[in-house]
């Protein structure tokens, strides 16, 4: 009985193996999609068969010996119990062997710590629970495309999907996000990571890439992805409650496109984000922009307000001007949009700062109150 | 272990024995309080084994099932804390009480009264960590690790668990002095250091590594302590600290620590081979070098823990080539238990299938640790399913397999009964079937992407999860075997002999079986 479980194991071993060999399979690593993650797809299947050869070999004595070396057949025990060469020998060789393993290792290494000269250079904010990411000035070869673009990734997977057992799943099931990170295909992308409240990783298997993110703290990483598509990945360090709930989704799209995207999302920058982006107004000076590349972007101000503005604002507490009663209103949208949103986000009279949550971004406090005035108008 | 009790009252005559909780309360002999190690960690065993079976019962399906999010992360913090300070560490306490002296021919451990402290901190630090899914909060919910700034948010019951990791960390600083004390002091005559067991040797090693770092551990929860109420900031970046320092503290503790909980297995399974291959253990000097070498190794490898932190290039490739290192000591103890089985005239009993099993298995998570070594491949699966399979090959396969096969190995000295090798057979099949079925798959999890520590998780994930919950139901339910097992020897059975395996041959066989209450009331004499 037991000879033929081992049996059995030991003649599994090689199908194993195969199976955790082949591209594209559930049982190795995801397809990689840049260099790096070639890189360490192919390190790990030389290590991987490395370990498998010598866990082979080890064990094929080990059994033999289990199943020759008995008492019940009449072997009788030998006593050595030394022997310098054999000892020596086998201290040596996997150190060689431990040696050749770490010859590409290091390369590897070298290239992934390699950040320099990037084409693009985008901020990633780890949120308690969400991304945030700014497309930074940089001077590469897409020097000025995406200038100051501001987004923020929450999880787009309806909570009844999560909560209900009786609602169908989407095929991409807590890896969906409301707004992609967009990257262009075959140019050197850098991001840069920190966070707001905790530690978060950044982590897209399919370019080889994780990086903590670290509140505080800038760290960095990069990659060049080899083909355009949708790519995903997940927060990868414990950070709260919703840790399992902050997936990454990178959408990489040719350069012309991605040059259009910026385009069209630059002027959102410029103009004054509304609620919803396409109604953005053209007209909007572009200073404003410059002056302010923080206030930008797809933040949905409804979410901001019906989460933290309307406690107040929806019910004229502590003095605070209703949403939506228009004659409280039109003397404070007299005073401009800038001046409205610097209140908002300094504070003014009872309101505290930012309503009294440091944690949200400018630009959430200033779609906040565009969502209001828009109500208010 | 009422059999050795009722058997030594009437072999000592020199103090008197007070009965029932008394006797345990303020017992002083080392097997009582080895007696007393190893049902506490038994208790725990349970408790954090429950803890595993509500993480995947939530984790069998995709969905939020059972828990919330927050509760789920309590059960998996809770289930490390226990498992590591409470099952695995407090077992080999036990073995250490019960064998370090009959071993080394001492009548009892060098310091008795502490002792008795020792374990008795432990009750209290384990009631703080049940306690603390009682209290408003919950239970810490910040992963075993406790990272700042994580842990800082966190509510009471942090504060709990840090207070229950001083106090077990007095404890085991305790033991550990108790033990370095007993055996560089209490050796019977004629008994070298290069002729001691090599059980006694790893655990004097494991007892250097504990003394080293568990005031590390004491200082990093002690900065997370005044940090959350006394307004320090080591580990905020606002106030000029850092997060990632307490990281560098926790796992310069954390590392020595996972050899601190397999280092006493080598040591087991370097007593049970030999005995059943009824051969000389093949190389003993060479494994009293790598279990130290290991030992000092394990001082300059704590980083690799943190290689997605972001540390220079010449950091990850210090920290890559001294992990790698370690492969080697680990690879010198496989080759020589397997030579020690070569040609050997083997048996095999439950403590040899356990302990056989053990190096099988172990070797698979040995392997995956120096894949994981790799600085590349460890970046991809850091922080994944892939590195929840590679700890448990070691810590359960590798530590917990080891504990079965002592116990399975030494009941009947400490009982005077032979144990039901059928329900001991019983208990290793299922234990190695379920073990494997659990956690093989989540290599193949944490390859595919799946993080650890998150509730729920997406649909391809799906079918390794429900494979992996049905193993961990039926690991769970295989331990009650165990229990059996062992309350069955405990009661009765089959009369040991004093020497029941036949290849045996360290002190301890030398005494009857049960062992008397006082081991060697006059040293004997080794040649």
């Amino acid at each position: 009985m037991m000879k033929k479980s081992l049996g059995a194991a030991l003649a599994m071993l090689p199908l194993w193996a195969g199976a955790v060999l082949a591209a594209e399979s559930k049982y190795n690593l995801q397809p990689p999609k840049s260099v790096i993650a070639q890189e360490i797809y192919s390190l790990h299947t030389i290590i991987m068969l490395i370990c498998a050869v010598i866990f082979v070999g080890v064990f094929s004595v080990m059994f033999y010996s289990v199943f020759k070396h008995r008492k019940s057949l009449g072997y009788k025990a030998a006593h050595f119990h030394e022997n310098t060469v054999v000892e020596v020998v086998w201290t040596i060789i996997p150190f060689l062997i431990l040696m050749g393993m770490a010859y590409p290792a290091t390369k590897t290494v070298i290239a992934m710590k390699d950040t320099s000269n990037p084409d693009l250079t985008i901020k990633a904010t780890g949120y308690q629970w969400k991304w945030g990411y700014e497309y930074i000035k940089g001077d590469g070869d897409l020097a000025g495309v995406g200038d100051g673009i501001q987004l923020y990734s929450n999880l787009a997977t309806p909570r009844d999907q999560i909560y209900d057992k009786n609602v169908a799943k989407s095929p991409d099931y807590l890896l969906e996000v409301d707004t992609p990170l967009v990257v262009p295909v075959g140019k050197k992308v850098r991001i840069l990571t920190t966070a707001n409240d905790v530690i978060h990783a950044w982590w897209v298997p399919a370019f080889g890439v994780k990086q903590d993110a670290i509140p505080g703290f800038i760290r960095d990483t990069w990659f060049r992805a080899d083909t355009t598509g949708t790519f995903r990945g997940q927060c990868a360090e414990l950070c709260g409650k919703e840790h399992g709930f902050m997936p990454i989704v990178v959408k990489v799209v040719s350069v012309e496109e991605f040059k259009t995207w910026a385009d069209q999302n630059k002027t959102k920058v410029a103009a004054a984000p509304a609620e919803t982006v396409v109604d953005a107004a053209p007209a909007a000076p572009v200073q404003v922009a410059a002056a302010e590349p923080a206030k930008a972007g797809k933040v949905d101000g409804k979410k901001v307000y019906d989460g933290l503005c309307a406690a107040c604002h929806a019910t004229g507490a502590a003095g605070a001007p209703k949403t939506a009663d228009k004659a409280a209103w039109k003397p404070r949208i007299a005073q401009g949009a800038d001046t409205l949103h610097q209140h908002a986000i300094k504070g003014i009279r009872a309101m505290p700062a930012k309503g009294g949550n440091p944690a949200l971004s400018d630009a959430e406090v200033t779609a906040a109150v565009d969502h209001m005035v828009g109500q208010s108008k | 272990m009422e059999a050795v009790h009722g058997h030594a009252d009437d072999h000592d005559h020199a103090h008197d024995h007070p009965s029932g909780l008394t006797r345990w309360l303020t017992t002083t002999n080392h097997k009582d309080i080895g007696t007393l190690y190893l049902w506490f960690s038994f208790a725990m065993f349970i408790t954090g084994g429950l803890l595993a079976m509500g993480i995947r019962a939530e984790l069998f399906q995709p969905g939020m099932q059972l828990w919330n999010p927050e509760f789920f992360n309590q059960l998996t913090t809770m289930h490390g804390l226990i498992m590591v300070f409470g099952a695995i560490m407090p077992a080999f306490v036990g073995f250490a009480n019960w064998q370090i002296p009959m071993m080394i021919g001492a009548s009892d451990m060098a310091f008795a009264r502490m002792n008795n402290f020792s374990f008795w901190l432990l009750p209290p630090a384990a009631a703080l960590l049940v306690v603390s899914f009682f209290v408003p909060g919950g239970a810490t919910g910040a992963g075993w690790t406790l990272y700042a700034p994580l842990s800082v948010q966190q509510g009471m019951g942090m504060d709990l668990a840090i207070f229950a990791i001083h106090i077990m960390g007095a404890s085991s600083i305790m033991g550990s002095i108790n033990i370095i004390t007993t055996i560089l002091n209490m050796r019977a005559p004629g008994m070298t250091l290069m002729k001691m067991p090599l059980f006694v040797w790893t655990w004097l090693i494991t007892a250097y590594l504990l003394i080293a770092v568990m005031p590390v551990l004491a200082g990093a929860v002690t900065m997370l302590l005044t940090d959350r109420h006394f307004d320090t900031h080591f580990f905020n970046a606002a106030g000029g600290g850092d997060p990632v320092l307490y990281q560098h503290v926790f796992w310069f503790f954390g590392h020595p620590e996972v050899y601190i909980m397999i280092l006493p297995a080598f040591g087991i399974v370097s007593q049970v081979i030999p005995a059943f291959a009824r051969k000389p253990l093949f190389g003993y000097s060479s494994m009293v070098y790598a279990t130290a070498s290991i030992a000092i190794l394990s001082f300059i490898v704590w980083a690799h823990h943190m290689f997605t932190t972001g540390m220079p290039a010449a950091g990850q490739l210090f920290f890559m080539y001294a992990t790698m290192l370690i492969a080697v000591p680990t690879g010198v103890k496989v080759f020589n238990w397997v030579a020690t089985m070569w040609r050997g005239s083997m048996t095999f009993e439950t403590p040899m299938l356990f302990a056989v099993g053990f190096i099988f298995v172990f070797t698979m998570g040995g392997f995956t640790g120096l894949i994981l070594s790799v600085t590349p491949v460890d970046i991809q699966l850091q922080d994944t399913y892939y590195v929840v399979a590679h700890f448990h090959y070691v810590l359960v396969a590798g530590s917990l397999f080891a504990i079965f096969s002592g116990i399975y190995f030494w009941l009947p000295k400490w009982t005077g009964h032979m144990v039901d090798e059928r329900l001991g057979k019983a208990h290793f099949w299922c234990s190695m079937i379920f073990f494997n079925l659990t956690f093989f798959v989540m290599h193949f999890l944490g390859l595919a992407g799946m993080p650890r520590r998150i509730p729920d998780y997406s649909t391809q994930f799906a079918d390794f999860n429900a494979i992996a919950s049905v193993g961990a139901f039926g690991f769970g339910l295989s331990q009650l075997i165990f229990l059996a097992a062992v309350i069955k020897c405990i009661r009765g059975g089959e009369k040991a002999p004093a020497k029941p395996w036949e290849g045996a041959d360290s002190l301890e066989w030398t005494l009857p079986s049960p062992a008397p209450y006082h081991s060697f009331e006059t040293p004997p004499v080794v040649k």
